[in-house]
């Protein structure tokens, strides 16, 4: 089957700055990402779980297949809101089926 | 000094207390018991609305008066000046920056809603009757504090502009919505209100309160198991001055106003709460480079468990010796 070149990005970020980054991510030209939960993790900041969290607390992953040449602005974008955030920012070689979708 | 001891002892053995003893202990033994995210966030959404639900329904057979105005006034003014107070003291009693001074301070200018809870359950034990409109003074003093945090880290250079949309987030937080929501709803239906969905929001109540502390015991142990080297002496000992002084200055402003004892007493507790909800978010939002687990470990390791299990009965008690009752 015929599949194409993407990037795939994904984004780890605390659960309160989600929709800047989503709203960033919008406004430069990305047309779709996954919003996914996160149960738990370790890093710098030490363990945690979101088992019993209330409120706002946690983290989210974000996300996003777009074309390769794309990558810079959405890149810059993402940076701009996770820059001084707890957070995870990685990118990926992916194949996609549907070019036209991304 | 007997009274306050016999009243604390009362209090330890509730099954209130003795629930978010036995999640606290849990968590520092590492037991793998937890309660499911959605579960608490229900139960927390579900103990918000009852809490407003009721105070509205009694506002409606009391009715409004001037008090109520002043009493949220008060609020508003605790809730901005707190900050300043606990920002200062944690400047001479620990060696925290001045960042996460500012983003503690703000947290013991915001309130505890599960404090407030637990203490009109207190009261109801007791047959203290408190003024119905203290759920709206707890919800106007969610959001003062942290602009008093900003204005403190603002002073120094070291702040940025607040984000667009960040005042609205916090206004609108779900937990004020909900509080203020369901407040208006009781003062709206009143008593006929209440009596239709009491099998629901009453009798229930203290159970979910229960269950809702077992896991904020969990939270709490969690977190200091996992922070116990980022907290000094010093710090400790803010955690547990804090809410005293705080507690002082709601005891003076709410004599003043002229609250019943039941009324104080909520004051009091508000004033000497620590959010760990909403200023949390707030926080790592605004002031991300402060450091998240010196003001939560604070707030729900050391202020929150004092307050809940010393600190209300003393509260009571101080209330009661100075208003009578």
């Amino acid at each position: 089957m015929q599949t194409h070149t993407a990037k795939r990005i994904e984004i780890v970020i605390e659960k309160p700055l989600e929709g800047r980054l989503t709203d960033a991510l919008t406004k430069a030209g990305v047309t779709g990402y996954t919003v996914v939960p996160v149960r738990g993790g370790s890093g710098r900041s030490g363990p945690w779980t979101r088992e019993g969290q209330v409120g706002r607390a946690g983290m989210v992953m974000v996300i996003c297949l777009i074309k390769p040449e794309r990558l810079d602005a959405l890149l810059e974008a993402a940076f701009a809101v996770v820059e001084r955030h707890i957070g995870i920012v990685s990118v990926s070689d992916a194949l996609v089926l549907r070019a036209d979708r991304f | 000094m007997s009274e306050i001891l016999a009243l604390a002892g009362a209090n330890l053995g509730s099954p209130i207390i003795l629930s978010f003893a036995l999640g606290l202990a849990a968590a520092l033994a590492r037991s793998d018991l937890s309660i499911p995210e959605a579960v608490a966030k229900g139960m927390s959404i579900y103990l918000l609305f009852a809490i407003g639900f009721k105070g509205g329904a009694s506002v409606a057979a009391h009715g409004l008066d001037a008090t109520l105005l002043m009493a949220v006034g008060a609020g508003i003014i605790l809730s901005f000046g707190l900050p300043l107070l606990a920002f200062a003291m944690l400047r001479i009693m620990t060696g925290f920056s001045r960042l996460d001074a500012a983003a503690v301070a703000a947290h013991y200018g915001s309130i505890s809603i599960v404090t407030f809870v637990a203490a009109t359950s207190v009261l109801e034990g007791k047959a203290i009757d408190a003024e119905g409109y203290m759920v709206a003074v707890a919800a106007a003093m969610e959001a003062p504090a942290i602009l008093s945090a900003l204005w403190l880290v603002a002073r120094n250079g070291t702040g940025r502009a607040m984000e667009p949309g960040l005042m609205r987030e916090i206004l609108l937080n779900g937990s004020i919505v909900l509080l203020v929501g369901s407040f208006v709803i009781g003062m709206v239906t009143g008593e006929k209100g209440l009596a239709e969905i009491s099998s629901f929001i009453v009798s229930p109540f203290k159970g979910v309160l229960c269950l809702f502390l077992l896991d904020m015991g969990l939270v709490a142990g969690r977190g200091l198991r996992q922070s116990k080297n980022v907290l000094g002496l010093g710090a400790v000992a803010f955690g547990i001055l804090m809410p005293l002084a705080g507690a002082s200055i709601g005891l003076a402003m709410g004599v003043i106003i002229g609250l019943s004892t039941g009324g104080v007493v909520l004051l009091m507790v508000l004033a000497a709460s620590a959010s760990y909800i909403a200023v949390p978010a707030a926080m790592r939002v605004a002031l991300p480079e402060a450091n998240p687990a010196i003001y939560l470990t604070l707030s729900l390791g050391v202020t929150f468990p004092f307050n809940l299990t010393l600190g209300i009965p003393l509260y009571v008690a101080l209330a009661t010796l100075t208003v009578g009752g």
